[in-house]
C-alpha cells in the first residue's frame, strides 16, 4: 500500500495509530472529568486506557500488514513529517506494549497505595502518544514536539503521589533537568537548521552530502548539542545524574515505565536522527563511542555500591543505555538489528523487574534492600523464579533474551571493527554479575529472616499476567530469537540516509550556505 | 543584514542560561534560566528564518507553546515541593541521595 502523504485521506491513514490513541486519550480525559472519586472509577479508567492502547496497536498492525509506505513526493511539495516504515511500526509496538503492561502493573498498585487518581492513565496515554510521534518523526519539529508531549506527561507522572515528599522531589529534579536538556536539544536543532536550511531529516542528510557540510562548525556544534539533549533523555553518563534520584522517588510502576518506554522512545528518535540526517557525518561515531564506554563502566561500577534494589535497578538501567549505545556506534545493518532486538529484550526484563519490586515494597519501595528478598524462593517460588529470570537476562545469561541481545551487539561491534568496544562490553557485563547475582543468592540460598517476612508481598492478577508475559517472552526469545531478529533486521534497515538522487530535488537549490557562526 | 550579531547575542544568552542553571540553587531561578535558554534558541530561529525560509519562524511558535505548557506543569511541581518542604532551595531538597 503506497500512501501519498500530500493528500489528507492518505495522511490520515498513515497517522491512524496516533489518531486512534489521541481519540482514546481525549475520551478517557472526559470520562475521568466526571468520574474520579472511587476505586471503581480507577478501574474503569484503566480498562479504557488499556483498550485504547490495544486499538492503537491494531492500527499499527494494520499498516504493517498492508506494508504501508510513503510514496515518493515530487520536489515542490515539502517532504512528509512522519515516517511510514517498519522501524516506526516496531517502535510503536514496543512503546504501546510497554504502556499496556504498565497499565496492568499499575492496576493493583494504585489501589493498594490509595492513589485514587484516574488522571494517571490519561497521562500515560499522552506520554505514549508523544513517544509514538518521536519514533515516527521524520522532521526535527515533530521529534521535538513528541519529546515534549512525552516529557511533560511523565514529569507529572513522577510526582503523581502528592502525599509523598520524595515523589515531589523526583518530579522537581526530573522537570528541571528535562527542561534543561530540551534547551540543548532545541539549540542543536536550531544550529542544524542554520547549517542545512532544513528541519526534515532526509533533507538534512541530502544537504550535508550535496553541500559538503561534514566539517561545518555550525553543523558539528548542532550535532553535539543534539547528542547532549538525547544523552539526558536516555540517561547516558555523564548526563545521567538525574536518573537514580528520579527513578528512586517515583512510584515504582512509573519508574518501570520511565526506565523502559521513555528510554526506548528517546533511543528510537536518536537512532533515526543519526542514521537519516547525520549518516554522512563521521564525527558522531567517535562521540557515541566514548559515551558508550563511560556509560557502561560508570553505570555498572556505581550499581555495585547500591544497597537498595530500586537504586540498583536505576543504575543498571544507566548501564544498559551504554550497551545500546554500542549498537548505535556500530552503525552497520547488523548494529541496527542488534539495536532493535536489545531494546525489546531490555524493555521486557526491566519492566518485569520493577513490577516485582512494586509487589514487594510499600510507600514507594525505597527501602527494599537486596537482603530483604532472603528466602523468597521457599515462600513464593514463582515470584522468585520470575525475578531470577529477569536478573539473569539483565546479566546476559545464555538461554534468555538478554544474552541473545548482547550477543548480537557484540557481533555487530566486532564486525564493524570496534573490537575494544566489544571487549569493554564483556568486561562491563562481568562487573554487572556482582550486583545481579546477589539478588538470586539472597532469594535461593539464604533463609527467611523471620516468619512471614514476605507475607505482605502481593502482585495482583493483572500484574501477574504482565510479569508472566514478560518472563515468558524473555525465555522464548532466548531460545528462539529468529522471528524477532528478522523483524529487528527489516525494521533497522528502514533507517538509512535517502539516496541523494531520488529526493535530492527536495532541497532548496537556493539555500544559502552559512559557514560557521 | 544582522545575522552574525543576532546569532552571537543568542549564543551569549544561551550560555548565560546554562551558567544560571548550573550555578543558581533556587528552583524558580533555575526555571527562569531554562526559559532564557529557550528564548535564546527562539532568537536564533528568527534570525536564521530571515534567510532560510519560514520553517524557523514556525518553529518559534511551537517552542513558545511548549514553553508555556512546561511552565504550567513546572510551577505546579515547584508548588508541590514547597508544600512538603517549605523551601524551593535545591540545597535543602535532598531526600534522594546515595
Amino acid at each position: 500500500m503506497s500512501l501519498d502523504l500530500s493528500n489528507y485521506r492518505d495522511l490520515a491513514l498513515a497517522l491512524l495509530p496516533e489518531l486512534v490513541l489521541t481519540l482514546a486519550a481525549v475520551v478517557l480525559l472526559l470520562v475521568v472529568a466526571w468520574r474520579h472519586q472511587t476505586r471503581a472509577d480507577l478501574r474503569v479508567a484503566a480498562w479504557v486506557a488499556w483498550w485504547g492502547l490495544v486499538a492503537a496497536a491494531v492500527a499499527v498492525w494494520w499498516l504493517w500488514w498492508n506494508t504501508a509506505r510513503a510514496a515518493v513526493i515530487p520536489p515542490p511539495v515539502h517532504p512528509p513529517m512522519i515516517a511510514v516504515d517498519d522501524f516506526r511500526f516496531v517502535a510503536d509496538w514496543l512503546v504501546l506494549g510497554t504502556a499496556a503492561l504498565t497499565v496492568f502493573v499499575s492496576f493493583d498498585y494504585l489501589e493498594r497505595e490509595s492513589l485514587l487518581v484516574p488522571e494517571y492513565y490519561v497521562l500515560l496515554l499522552f506520554a505514549t502518544l508523544g513517544m509514538m510521534l518521536m519514533a515516527g518523526g521524520e522532521d526535527l519539529m515533530m521529534i521535538f514536539l513528541g519529546l515534549e508531549l512525552m516529557s511533560v506527561a511523565v514529569y507529572v507522572l513522577a510526582g503523581i503521589n502528592r502525599r509523598s515528599a520524595p515523589a515531589a522531589e523526583a518530579a522537581l529534579k526530573y522537570f528541571l533537568l528535562g527542561a534543561f536538556a530540551s534547551g540543548f536539544l532545541l539549540y542543536g536543532i536550531a544550529l542544524a537548521y542554520g547549517a542545512t536550511a532544513a528541519t526534515n531529516l532526509t533533507l538534512i542528510g541530502v544537504q550535508v552530502t550535496t553541500l559538503g557540510l561534514q566539517k561545518s562548525t555550525m553543523l558539528l556544534i548542532g550535532l553535539g548539542l543534539l547528542l547532549v539533549g538525547f544523552g539526558f533523555k536516555v540517561a547516558a553518563v555523564p548526563f545521567h545524574m538525574w536518573a537514580p534520584d528520579v527513578y528512586d522517588g517515583s512510584p515504582t510502576p512509573v519508574t518501570g515505565y520511565m526506565a523502559t518506554a521513555v528510554k526506548a522512545a528517546a533511543f528510537a528518535a536518536l537512532f533515526r536522527v543519526l542514521g537519516e540526517a547525520f549518516g554522512a557525518v563521521p564525527a558522531w561515531r567517535e562521540i557515541v563511542w566514548w559515551l558508550a564506554v563511560i556509560t557502561m563502566l560508570v553505570g555498572n561500577v556505581v550499581a555495585l555500591a547500591q544497597r537498595t534494589l530500586k537504586r540498583m535497578l536505576a543504575y543498571s538501567s544507566v548501564a544498559h543505555a551504554g550497551y545500546v549505545l554500542v549498537a548505535v556506534a556500530a552503525g552497520t545493518p547488523a548494529g541496527a538489528a542488534a539495536f532493535v532486538f536489545y531494546l525489546v529484550a531490555y524493555t521486557f526484563m526491566t519492566l518485569a523487574a520493577f513490577a516485582l519490586l512494586a509487589a514487594k515494597g510499600r510507600d514507594g519501595e525505597r527501602d527494599v534492600r537486596i537482603d530483604d528478598l532472603a528466602g523468597l524462593a521457599q515462600r513464593r517460588p514463582w515470584l522468585a523464579f520470575a525475578l531470577a529470570v529477569c536478573m539473569l537476562s539483565l546479566l546476559g545469561f545464555p538461554g534468555t533474551a538478554g544474552f541473545i541481545g548482547k550477543w548480537y551487539i557484540l557481533v555487530a561491534a566486532t564486525q564493524s571493527g570496534q573490537v575494544p568496544l566489544a571487549a569493554i562490553l564483556v568486561l562491563a557485563s562481568v562487573i554487572s554479575a556482582g550486583y545481579y547475582l546477589p539478588v538470586i543468592m539472597a532469594m535461593y540460598m539464604k533463609p527467611e529472616p523471620f516468619e512471614q517476612a514476605h507475607g505482605g508481598m502481593r502482585l495482583g492478577p493483572l500484574g501477574s499476567i504482565a510479569v508472566a508475559v514478560s518472563v515468558a517472552g524473555l525465555l522464548f526469545f532466548g531460545v528462539r530469537p529468529n522471528r524477532l531478529l528478522d523483524l529487528a533486521r527489516t525494521s533497522g534497515a528502514a533507517v538509512r540516509p535517502a539516496p541523494a538522487a531520488t529526493s535530492g530535488g527536495g532541497a532548496r537549490p537556493t539555500a544559502p550556505k552559512l559557514a560557521g557562526n | 543584514m544582522l545575522l552574525a550579531p543576532a546569532l552571537s547575542v543568542s549564543a551569549v544568552l544561551f550560555t548565560l542560561g546554562v551558567a544560571g542553571v548550573l550555578l543558581r540553587r533556587n528552583a524558580i531561578v533555575i526555571f527562569m534560566c531554562v526559559e532564557l535558554m529557550l528564548n535564546a534558541v527562539n532568537l536564533t530561529f528568527v534570525a536564521l528564518a530571515q534567510q532560510l525560509g519560514v520553517a524557523g519562524q514556525l518553529f518559534v511558535l511551537f517552542v513558545m507553546a511548549v514553553a508555556a505548557a512546561e511552565a504550567a506543569v513546572g510551577l505546579a511541581i515547584i508548588l508541590a515541593i514547597y508544600r512538603h518542604r517549605h523551601t524551593v532551595n535545591l540545597q535543602n531538597i535532598n531526600l534522594l541521595k546515595g
